[in-house]
């Protein structure tokens, strides 16, 4: 697999044909999702689709429907209309028929979209490893002496391994959202969601979160990146996808989306938001650099 | 007054033979009714009216039942309807309804205040329905209230001394035997009491140990 895949040129096709350019089926397909909370319209006909080893960055005002997205992917939330595909297979309905999958049906397919939160969501009762091998043990069911070895790799790759039996109220911010990271990759997940996984940190602690997911992105994982942090969107993203008012509004490679937005909303909100281009990853980088 | 104290220590393997029926009664019923409240705290936690409505009658009601008419009918009046059990187990049946309901409700208190977060990230995580339940919702909510926990312990502890009037050879019972006998209620009376608090204060720091442990992870 290319560590670095080739930018999409176009809006991502909701519907790609078998025949197009890669030809294998993208990993994840959002098509035409709509929901509604009350009269509320929080997501409106929204599509996108995240081929292999790509990282798509969801970029958009506080309240346009990016957190709401993220969890229509995985059915957290239910969906009014539209469809979602994980590696072609449609979640929440059952395989020719339209009645819906009960949570049961969903947990396997759950299982393989990692997730991590804005407020890293750690299980309290449980220590770091046991956090990393809850669910591949006990929902994946697989060899526990397996797990465990991979586990511990991982938490040798973020940097953690001496905090492999403490329990998550010991850790700082940035030191739960790394774990939070590993927990998702311990279930060698087919994409990985984060949902503004570093806005619950203190600036100083963001840092050693965006080099993580940085570092993963190259690696070829595939990513669904709800940020505010324009700096990581532009180094890190193969594509970003705008969202306005429930509505993806602009589809483009960030050099595009941050040097020329096609429309007014995305020039208004990078009015707003684009100081974070300046304490995105270079300077994280300059800065460990100097140390 | 030494030579009533020389009488019970004359019968103290019956004492004991109480105090240990005591112990067991407290440890199974502890355990049993633990079990059986996870499993009304689902009830109480449905979203379905048909499920929460009779889980909630039987918690209010046992809360309104004084404990010694419940041992009362679960040894008298159950043989009506064609359920005979010994007083030992009919006695050990009452502890645990009563605390059970007891139990189902502290559960249910600290399942509603557990942050919604820890449920999403079991659900994003695949975990669904009793795994999720037993793995990711009952662990940090039996954490959450060891203290209430532990005092519904010594309340079960407590409670056995009633099963007296079913005649389980419990630990009042012995004393209450003793006494009776010899016409020495004071010692017989005083030695029950200092076994009832002996074991409360190692059940206090049982749960101050587990309490402890439960704190490194808040
Ligand atoms: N469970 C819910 N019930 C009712 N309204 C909701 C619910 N969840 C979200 N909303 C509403 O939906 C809209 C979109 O919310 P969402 O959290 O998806 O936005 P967001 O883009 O993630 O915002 P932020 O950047 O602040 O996290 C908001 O107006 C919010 O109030
Ligand atoms: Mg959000």
């Amino acid at each position: 697999m290319p560590s670095h895949p080739a930018r999409a040129t176009a809006d991502t096709a909701a519907h790609p044909s078998p025949l197009s350019g890669a030809s294998e089926r993208p990993v994840l397909e959002v098509d035409g999702i709509w929901k509604k909370f009350g009269d509320h319209d929080v997501l409106v006909d929204v599509s996108l689709s995240v081929r292999r080893g790509q990282t798509v960055c969801i970029l958009g005002p506080s309240g346009s429907g990016k957190s709401t997205l993220l969890r229509c992917v995985n059915w957290l939330e239910r969906p009014d209309h539209g469809h979602i595909y994980l590696s072609g297979q449609r979640i929440g309905f059952r395989q020719k028929s339209e009645l819906p999958m009960s949570q049961a049906e969903l947990a396997p397919i759950r299982a393989r979209i990692g997730m991590v939160f804005q407020h890293f969501n750690l299980w309290p009762h449980l220590t770091v490893l046991g956090n990393l091998i809850e669910a591949p043990i006990f929902v994946q069911r697989r060899p526990r002496e397996e797990v465990i070895a991979e586990a511990e790799a991982l938490l040798e790759k973020i940097d953690l391994r001496e905090k492999r039996d403490v329990y998550p109220a010991r850790l700082s911010g940035g030191q739960k959202q790394r774990v939070a990271i590993a927990r998702a990759l311990a279930m060698r997940p087919s994409v990985l969601l984060f949902d503004e996984a570093t806005s619950a940190l203190d600036p100083e602690l963001m840092g050693e979160v965006l080099v993580v997911m940085e570092e993963l992105a190259k690696d070829g994982m595939t990513m669904v990146v709800v940020t505010h942090e324009m700096g990581f969107a532009r180094d890190a993203a193969d594509e970003i996808v705008f969202l306005d008012r429930g509505r993806v509004v602009e589809v483009s490679p960030p050099d595009k989306f941050f040097d020329v937005p096609k429309t007014e909303r995305a020039r208004q909100f990078l009015q707003r938001y684009g100081s974070s281009l300046r304490t995105g990853l270079r300077d994280v980088r300059a800065s460990e650099a100097r140390q | 007054m030494s030579h009533e104290f020389a009488i019970v220590w004359a019968h103290k393997d019956r004492l004991l033979g109480g105090f240990a029926n005591t112990i067991l009664l407290s440890l199974l019923a502890t355990a049993a009714a633990l079990a059986l409240a996870s499993a009304i705290a689902i009830a109480l936690m449905s979203h379905r009216r048909a499920v929460r409505a009779p889980a909630r009658g039987f918690v209010d009601g046992m809360r309104c039942i004084p404990f010694l008419l419940l041992a009362y009918i679960v040894y008298y009046a159950l043989p009506s309807l064609g359920i005979r059990l010994n007083n030992w187990t009919a006695g050990l049946c009452a502890l645990v309804i009563y605390n059970a309901a007891y139990m189902a409700e502290i559960l249910r208190g600290a399942w509603a205040s557990l942050p919604r977060e820890h449920i999403d990230a079991g659900l994003a995580f695949g975990f669904s329905g009793l795994k999720l339940y037993r793995r990711i919702v009952l662990p940090p909510i039996v954490l959450a209230c060891v203290p209430v926990m532990g005092n519904q312990i010594i309340q079960i502890i407590k409670d056995s001394a009633f099963l007296t009037i079913i005649a389980v050879p419990e630990l009042t019972h012995e004393a209450s035997a003793i006494q009776s006998m010899y016409y020495v209620p004071f010692a017989a009376f005083v030695s029950a009491v200092a076994l009832y608090w002996l074991l409360c204060r190692l059940v206090e720091l049982a749960v101050a140990a587990v309490e402890h442990r439960a704190r490194a992870r808040r």
